[in-house]
């Protein structure tokens, strides 16, 4: 590993972006994201890239999908409600195969909402938030040092799949500070991109992006590609962490409230209660594999979301009934409190562990 | 034997879907001479847009990109910043243009963007059968306007070129018909005109052209380019509303 720097969240992700070969960006002004923006109109013009200042959302993803439709590596951020404004882009996105990272740094809603952290964009960014039957790849990660690695990871598997790669933050991680450490060199993958629009300079067929097909048997097909392809990533880019695999009760979260949770945790242990950390990396591919590998020993599980409880949703998918599953949440851009986990956790213990 | 005419290389050799009298396939033919002309076809991305012209990849043999309704300009904007090397052009309606992307298109000539669009206008929502567009003209019947387009309820038509005439950012802003050959040739010179500008990396270039629509107006299309003369170029006229000077 190289240069150590103390750095915001939000700034993280566009120097991670940045050493990823993505030097282009089109992004607009929303709070709690706009030091991304910041950084990239600062940066991108020394490096020979492109910044540019869109007239909305709805703009900005549309100039995503053109420079993408060239094979450049691109992105754009934005949060919550800026987020819903791109969805008809991220759906045609998805049609018509482009890659492109999209980052959510996710606040409060709904509506206007706050400013303060949520996750209550989960099921907008992994159940397909625009039109359609379509996935993207969503990456939850925890740290500033995650967002800084997940980031330039977004970009590999976007390229490797044609298709949006999410970074899905929350206000508390773009806005926090701490140390990064960045590798020497970036593990970039590069794609042959035969299917770029960049001119056929009379030496080959004439290349199309498009996502409509009026003929319903190719749509069918299209859609069938699009899903052998979702198949495919969720059998080989589903990422995890679990933390004490022997643990008796299992709290399942992702991103803030995981590294919350670590410490509930620690907490538990000094009062002779063992409790375990399942932490969805992939919000989408869902690692439902990670739940068998705790099954066994677990006693039940506590989903804590700041969420009215969308991640759960997965999470009782994957178990199938096979364990009892409780929910802690908090909305509108409250953090789920230490001791109000461990109130839940003692009553599990007591419920299902204590005289087993 | 000579060949004195023949179809433009830049355009493909598929049966056009447009009804009769429909004066896309000029449209699509004087933009094709152009790439042919300036050579230029090996180079240009084209965005297609949302309306009749939604599959216009089919006709034009350039590289090209379906965009979402509106958003063609957004999306040229995307690939000319990533490959200024490539020229760019955008297909668009006046529904498209004029009514869902008005913000698109308004920021891409505030920003002199340095594509080229190419803007249907024939008054009216064809594809989607016949209902009121930005640029639907006072008393017109349509399909949602059916007792004629009424000013004090469905308010004014909109003039693109005079709208956005009054931005810094456009190179060359030009209105045009297709009613007759005469104006047609006007019409191909103000196309290939638009795509100069652009190579000269002068700027936004935008040329609009009066079109027809004789199945959602109900007229034959001999009634239907008469129309075009008579009562859509007194409210829109023609003319060159920015870069008069502009050589190329």
């Amino acid at each position: 590993m190289g240069q150590k720097l103390l750095m915001k969240g939000n700034e993280a992700i566009a120097e991670a972006a940045i050493r990823a070969g993505c030097l282009h960006y089109f992004g607009y002004p929303i709070t709690p994201q706009t030091e991304i923006s910041h950084y990239m109109a600062k940066k991108l013009p020394k490096v020979g890239g492109v910044f540019l200042q869109a007239e909305s959302e709805v703009a900005a993803i549309n100039m995503v999908y053109g420079s993408g439709s060239t094979g450049t590596r691109v992105m754009t951020s934005s949060s919550s409600p800026g987020i819903s404004l791109k969805q008809e882009g991220l759906s045609y996105i998805a049609g018509s195969q482009i890659p492109a990272v999209v980052v959510n740094i996710v606040r409060s809603g709904p509506g206007l909402g706050g400013i303060q952290p949520a996750q209550s964009d989960y099921f907008q960014s992994c159940k397909g938030g625009g039109h359609g039957d379509y996935r993207q790849i969503v990456l939850a990660p925890s740290s500033v040092q995650e967002l800084y690695e997940l980031t330039v990871e977004a970009f590999n598997l976007a390229d490797r799949y044609r298709m949006v790669a999410m970074i899905m933050g929350d206000g508390n991680l773009g806005q926090m500070m701490e140390v990064v450490e960045f590798r020497n060199e970036e593990p970039i993958e590069h794609y042959d991109k035969q299917w770029a629009t960049v001119g056929h300079e009379n030496s080959r067929e004439q290349n199309v992006v498009t996502s409509i097909h009026l003929n319903p048997a190719v749509l069918e097909k299209m859609n069938l590609d699009l899903q052998e392809k979702y198949r495919v990533i969720k059998e080989k880019e589903c990422r995890y962490e679990i933390y004490n695999q022997d643990a008796d009760i299992f709290i399942v979260a992702y991103g803030i409230v995981a590294r919350i949770a670590k410490s509930v945790i620690e907490m538990a242990k000094d009062k002779g209660i063992n409790v375990g950390l399942l932490r969805p990396i992939t919000l989408w591919p869902f690692p439902d594999q990670a739940f068998d590998q705790v099954i066994d020993k677990a006693k039940a599980f506590l989903t804590v979301e700041m969420s009215s409880g969308q991640m759960l949703e997965d999470v009782k998918l994957a178990l199938n009934g096979r364990k009892p599953v409780y929910f802690h949440g908090r909305m509108g851009g409250m953090v789920p409190a230490r001791d109000d986990i461990m109130k839940e956790i003692r009553n599990i213990y007591n419920l299902h562990v204590k005289n087993d | 034997m000579a060949i004195v005419f023949q179809k433009p290389k830049a355009l493909k050799d598929t049966p056009m879907h447009y009804c009769p009298g429909c004066t896309h396939g000029i449209a699509h033919r004087l933009v094709a001479e152009a790439l042919d002309e300036l050579d230029i076809e090996g180079k240009t991305i084209g965005i297609a847009s949302v309306g009749c012209s939604y599959n216009s990849y089919d006709y034009f043999g350039c590289d090209m990109i379906q965009a979402p309704h509106g958003r063609a300009p957004a999306v040229a904007t995307g690939v000319k910043r990533s490959k200024p090397d490539n020229v760019v052009f955008t297909y668009q309606g006046d529904g498209d243009l004029a009514a869902i992307g008005t913000a698109e298109i308004v920021h891409a000539a505030a920003r002199g963007e340095k594509i080229t669009v190419i803007f249907i206008n024939n008054t009216i929502y064809g594809m989607t059968s016949g209902q009121m567009a930005p640029t639907t003209l006072l008393n017109q019947y349509s399909t949602t306007t059916p007792y004629g387009r009424i000013a004090d309820q469905h308010g004014f038509p909109i003039n693109v070129c005079e709208m956005l005439a009054t931005l810094e950012g456009p190179a060359y802003i030009e209105r045009v018909s297709l009613h007759d050959v005469k104006h047609i040739k006007k019409a191909k010179q103000a196309v290939k005109k638009a795509f100069k500008v652009q190579i000269a990396n002068k700027g936004f270039s935008l040329v609009e052209l009066l079109s027809t629509c004789p199945t959602n107006w109900g007229l034959s299309p001999v009634e239907s380019l008469k129309r075009v003369e008579d009562d859509m170029i007194p409210h829109y006229p023609l003319g060159v509303f920015k870069g008069k000077d502009l050589e190329v």
